[in-house]
């Protein structure tokens, strides 16, 4: 016996509203299943501009068992109505229409306010470090072993009489391991002035470039050397991946550097590099934030910056008070953190142990959406 | 004109591989013919995805704000240019430093909302959770959870540089750093995996496209 056709049923109601914390252009519209939503084909959204009375124009469809569509690309300022078409097979069925809706932009993303928090404590925390070095407050800062053999290793280059090759890595300007590098290079250019001996930099990005020259002149006007100088020993490679570590793979074996610097943003190519520089014999500090190339510059290379120390460097160098403000504030703000975590883990194991779910506010304020 | 190609690839492959040897002339003529292809192609890619449609196009096809605020990157991109010309070569720092200062701005933000956060939320574990009938299975997942607390901890007094690593402070950032050289272990024997399939796979070329013995 032949089971008689189910009849289309509409949603019993629809709701519009403008999408928070967006930039504007995008209204989201809610609803309630329909009775029959078990053979439901799919829910098709229809949006009129302006009246109730405009012409409806399909905005989407979404499948059986969702209850919200995002329409994109409005106008700010516009009024929109929604309705909600439940097809079943060939057969459809209306709701009525939304509430109008009028998409808008937000100034400030409300779900991310710990975000915002946790940058203004640091910020403070900065502020005040900066002040307390003004005031020429002593600033005590770690020994970092990779730091320490910078001078060793551009003295070791010199004695033998062979150039220093510095691979700023493959990243942009933009990255901040390559403007940690950067830092570095000075470092490492103004000792090779000092010890007059003859530094290369090749480079992956012709702004990185840019900034590499001027990073070396820099070095070698405060060595007081500006005439060891020299431009064309900072130039420009090539920007792909592997064609750039060819290019360098071949610098090391007719160069021969005594020392060479892996510093920055490094993928793949990391231990084609670090590989070539151990073949020839140079002494190799090496240092990114890149967690899966770390493990190849361990390996392969005499010392590793391992991520935060790389950071750490410019002030390290330097002694700049100022800068050693800022790792000042950064290790108070990791101590804060510890604190977070211990009263998160406390918290969360209570709710674990007792099922209080209210127990997770302080784990929830993290969220970020 | 495929089997041609197919023989210069394979001798290109080959020549690359001969510097496994010692650097030769094959290699040299292989290196400088794809650091020159390839910085040629980066600048074709530049002007034909990025200059052509974002700064000539644009500036054709958009009006009022959208067009007039091109202005700012083309003229940013004309004072790099004046590196060329030594007397005017400083005025280029400004568009350097715009660069970095957009780098370092957006580069805090996005650290900030892309890995601090969502790591201090990810440490909140319960070091106790039954999550299951069994005692065993409750206790392995709690100890899993212990096992990430103590490691971010522990490698977090790694990274702390206003004091020596002496006494407590020692032994902490000492387990710190074994956690951080367990992660590093097991991630240098993944990637080396995924290095011998791309191994195999210009194997696999030479001995099936070129040679065609497999």
């Amino acid at each position: 016996m032949k089971s008689p056709p189910i009849v289309p049923l509409p949603v019993p109601s629809v709701r519009a509203y403008d999408t928070p914390n967006d930039a504007g252009g995008s209204i989201t519209v809610e609803w309630e299943l329909s009775p029959v939503d078990s053979v439901v084909r799919m829910y098709e959204v229809y949006r009129l501009e302006g009246s109730p009375e405009a012409e409806p124009v399909s905005a989407g469809f979404v499948l059986r068992g969702t209850q919200k569509f995002q329409d994109n690309n409005l106008k700010d300022g516009e009024t929109y109505y929604y309705f909600v078409r439940t097809w079943v097979g060939e057969e459809y069925a209306d709701s009525r229409l939304s509430n109008p809706a009028v998409p808008s932009a937000q100034w400030f993303h409300t779900g991310r306010k710990s975000a915002l928090v946790i940058l203004l404590i640091y910020g403070g925390l900065l502020f005040y470090y900066l002040q307390q070095a003004r005031s020429g407050k002593p600033l005590y800062i770690r020994k970092i072993a990779g730091l320490e053999a910078v001078d060793e290793a551009v003295g070791r280059s010199t004695e033998m009489g062979r150039p220093i090759l510095f691979i700023p890595g493959i990243g942009y300007v933009s990255d901040i391991p390559t403007l940690a590098a950067l830092a570095i290079l000075k470092r490492v250019a103004k000792k090779a002035a000092e010890y007059e001996a003859e530094i290369i930099v090749p480079n992956f990005d012709p702004i990185v470039m840019t900034a590499a020259q001027e990073v070396v002149k820099e070095g070698f006007m405060e060595a007081g050397r500006p005439d060891l100088y020299n431009e064309k020993n900072v130039y420009f490679l090539t920007a792909d991946q592997f064609g750039y570590a060819a290019g360098v793979d071949g610098i090391m074996v007719r160069e021969k550097p005594g020392a060479v610097f892996l510093q920055g943003v490094f993928y793949a190519e990391s231990l084609i590099l670090a590989e070539t520089g151990h073949s020839i014999g140079a002494i190799q500090i090496s240092g990114t934030t890149s967690v899966t190339q770390l493990p190849f510059f361990i390996a392969a290379t005499d010392y590793t910056l391992i991520g935060e120390e790389m950071y750490a460097a410019s002030a390290y160098l330097s002694r700049d008070p100022l800068s050693l403000s800022t790792i000042k504030a950064e290790d108070v703000a990791k101590l804060g953190f510890i604190a977070v975590f211990l009263i998160g883990i406390l918290l969360e194991t209570l709710a674990a142990i007792t099922g209080n779910q209210a127990l997770h506010f302080f784990k929830n304020w993290f969220s970020l959406f | 004109m495929n089997v041609l190609w197919t023989w210069i690839a394979a001798g290109l492959t080959l020549a690359i591989f001969s510097f496994l040897y010692k650097d030769n002339p094959f290699y040299k003529f292989a290196e400088h013919i794809y650091v020159g292809s390839s910085a040629a192609f980066w600048f074709i890619y530049l002007w034909y995805f990025d200059i052509k449609p974002k700064l000539l196009d644009a500036w054709v096809m958009n009006t009022g704000f959208e067009k007039y605020i091109l202005i700012v990157p083309a003229i940013l991109s004309v004072m790099m240019l004046t590196r060329f010309i030594p007397q005017i070569a400083w005025i280029s720092r400004w568009a350097i430093a715009f660069t970095v200062g957009m780098g370092a701005g957006l580069g805090i933000t996005g650290a900030l909302q892309g890995f601090l956060v969502p790591q201090v939320q990810a440490t909140m574990l319960p070091l106790w959770e039954p999550v299951s009938s069994s005692t065993l299975y409750n206790l392995g997942h709690s100890l899993n959870n212990l096992l990430l607390v103590l490691g971010t901890i522990t490698a977090i007094f790694y990274f702390y540089f206003s004091r020596e690593h002496k006494g407590g402070l020692g032994v902490l950032s000492k387990i710190g750093i074994t956690f951080i050289m367990v992660a590093f272990g097991a991630s240098f024997g993944y990637t080396i995996m995924a290095r011998v399939s791309l191994l195999i796979g210009r194997i696999y070329f030479l001995f099936h496209d070129w040679l065609h013995l497999v």
